[in-house]
């Protein structure tokens, strides 16, 4: 394994406080509150949580996908490179989508036009970002699908003659094609058989390494977390109630909720009947509770925590927490 | 199951395999480009000038040669009803083809940007509100009684259905994740619009025009029947139905057969677009 810089390298992509709310008439939910983290070149982080903890959400934030209205980034700013992405108007962010800053979709099945052959889908990022003809986009395309391990002939298939996992690959192929330097993957092998699973991870692991793409790999899947990460960020109601590195996490969690998180995952040896789990569920992102917010389910909840919003902590360096064990 | 790679169209070729299979559907087509082919050369085949009138011969009814008689002019109705074709198509296609410009336009607008969704939809509401056919009077009444004008009214009261089905489509095809992939890519609205999601809706909207040049084809004869539509000595079907009217009586064989050439012409455009609809269907894929 090699050796995994946390605080040097250059920073990609810093987000700073943000805040996303989708208001719908006068209900106001709070997907994204107020989370910081960053990304440096070629590094992965890894944003664990459940469902509805605002990951997804924040990934659409980034990419500037965000659909707005209901959406609405309140506060914070999305740094790439030094510039602002919050506010940027939508012919900027065309060019950066695709070009610099890429997303692979959860489902493979259904992230591809099914009436355009996967090659001339590859080929239509390359024409919208790069200043290629046709032929040569097309040998572009071509060796994108080599890269990814499908035969170059079958650039003129349909997407219904592909497997899911081929899917994928495709999707991988058109999110790489013009070298990004910041991918975002949503849950990408949760569609997926296990043991494609693991074949698309290790392509994605190598690609990422032979152009020191920077990954936000979004998943609820620890296992994943572990093999690919260099970085992760547990979130919980839209807050980073943990972040540090991958090692850091597994082997001292601190937050109570990752602690949950990770005696949720059975284990073989033990004699136990039944699984481990969290008591309760993820509250209502339209009615957060006061304080922080994961302290209804918590099981050291102290008086502080039902009214006061824990700081982030540094506990040891490049390892933050957000809870009042920690003074 | 994985397949050896295809051709470029293979979407269009499944389609075509699945319209095959259909019998029914296949014999309609055939029908209509036979029809297609009587309007593109009618100048050619028609025994008898369509319009000349020779009072000797009228009323004839049909024999050796004249097959389908004459009418109360002396005119030939074989030559008439063949030259019909030709008006009968090009009221038909050219009122659903600038419908079908039209409604797609406005319903992929509607559909596509949520801000124009209302204005466009209440104001197809409106149109859609008012009977076809007074609607389509009064166009004509305001433009003066012509085939030209015919068209355009007709067109504008088949904007509604195409509309409403693009706008459908296109609503119920952005939610879709590909299009959330092509944005991810860098994609333009426009490009969005008309490269992934038109495509994706080309089925239902292909269906509406097939019935609704049926329909176009119907209400042109109606209108030319009440003479507000092409003008005698044209020999538009609907017209010569309606000239032919005072003689159903005595002589029916001068209605029926128009009538049946409106009838077997909208017959088999209706079986093409169920059929059409059928194939299109990717459920049925197998």
């Amino acid at each position: 394994m090699e050796i995994r810089d946390i605080c040097e390298g250059t920073n990609l992509l810093e987000v700073k406080g943000l805040e996303v709310h989708y208001i719908v008439d006068k209900d106001v939910s709070r997907a994204v509150n107020g989370i910081s983290f960053v990304i440096n070149e070629g590094e992965t982080l890894g944003l664990v949580g459940e469902t509805g903890a605002g990951k997804t959400t924040t990934a659409l934030a980034l990419i500037g996908l965000l659909p707005m209205p209901p959406g609405k980034i309140v506060q914070g700013e999305i740094l790439y490179k030094g510039t602002n992405l919050v506010g940027q108007n939508e012919r900027y962010m065309r060019k950066k989508r695709g070009g610099d800053i890429t997303m692979i979709f959860q489902d493979p099945m259904t992230s591809l036009n099914p009436l355009i052959s996967v090659g001339n889908q590859i080929m239509e990022v390359v024409l919208l970002h790069e200043n290629l003809s046709k032929l040569e986009a097309t040998k572009r395309a071509k060796m994108m699908l080599e890269t990814v391990g499908i035969p170059g002939d079958r650039y003129n298939d349909f997407p219904y003659q592909f497997s899911g996992g081929m899917k994928q690959r495709v999707m991988i192929a058109m999110a790489l094609a013009c070298d990004p330097r910041f991918l975002i993957a949503d849950e990408p092998t949760t569609a997926l058989d296990v043991t494609i699973q693991a074949q698309v991870l290790k392509l994605m692991n190598n690609l990422k390494k032979e152009r020191n793409t920077a990954v936000l790999l979004i998943t609820h899947d620890l296992g994943v977390v572990a093999e690919v990460c260099n970085r992760v960020a547990v979130m919980y109601a839209g807050h980073i109630v943990e972040n540090g590195p991958v090692e850091q996490i597994f082997n001292d969690m601190r937050h109570p909720y990752t602690q949950g998180l990770f005696f949720a995952i059975p284990d073989l040896d033990s004699e136990s009947e039944f699984l481990k789990s969290l008591e309760g569920l993820m509250p209502d992102p339209m009615h957060l509770p006061e304080g922080c917010p994961f302290h209804p389910r918590c099981s050291h909840c102290m008086e502080k925590c039902k009214t006061e919003v824990p700081p982030n902590l540094e506990v040891t360096p490049g390892h933050l927490v957000k809870c009042h064990l920690y003074p | 199951m994985m397949s050896k790679s295809r051709g470029k169209n293979s979407v269009m070729k499944d389609v075509w395999r699945r319209l095959k299979r259909n019998k029914l559907a296949m014999i309609s087509m055939i029908l209509l480009i036979f029809l297609f082919l009587i309007a593109l050369f009618a100048s050619y085949m028609i025994p008898y000038d369509y319009a000349s009138m020779n009072a000797a011969i009228r009323l004839q009814p049909p024999n050796g040669e004249h097959w389908f008689g004459t009418d109360n002019f002396g005119r030939d109705i074989f030559s008439r009803v063949l030259f019909g074709a030709r008006y009968t198509l090009i009221i038909g296609l050219g009122c659903t083809t600038s419908a079908a410009i039209g409604g797609v336009v406005l319903g992929s607008i509607a559909g596509y940007y949520e801000k124009f969704d209302n204005i466009i939809m209440r104001f197809i509401d409106i149109i859609m509100g008012i009977p076809v056919f007074m609607m389509a009077l009064s166009i004509i009444v305001a433009l003066g009684a012509n085939m030209r004008n015919m068209i355009i009214a007709l067109a504008i009261t088949n904007i509604p259905a195409f509309a409403r089905i693009t706008r459908a489509q296109v609503l119920g095809i952005r939610q879709q994740e590909y299009i959330e992939a092509a944005r991810s890519i860098g994609a333009s609205n426009f490009r969005i619009l008309t490269r992934h999601i038109l495509p994706n809706a080309f089925a239902p909207i292909l269906v509406q025009f097939t019935l609704g040049t049926v329909s176009v084809i119907l209400w042109g004869a109606s209108l030319s029947f009440i003479g507000q539509g092409v003008q005698p000595p044209t020999p538009e079907w609907g017209l010569m139905i309606s000239a032919a009217r005072s003689f159903l009586r005595e002589y029916p064989y001068m209605s029926i057969i128009p009538g049946l050439a409106i009838v077997v012409t909208t017959y088999a455009l209706n079986i093409l677009g169920d059929g059409l609809r059928d194939s299109l269907d990717p459920r049925l894929k197998q």
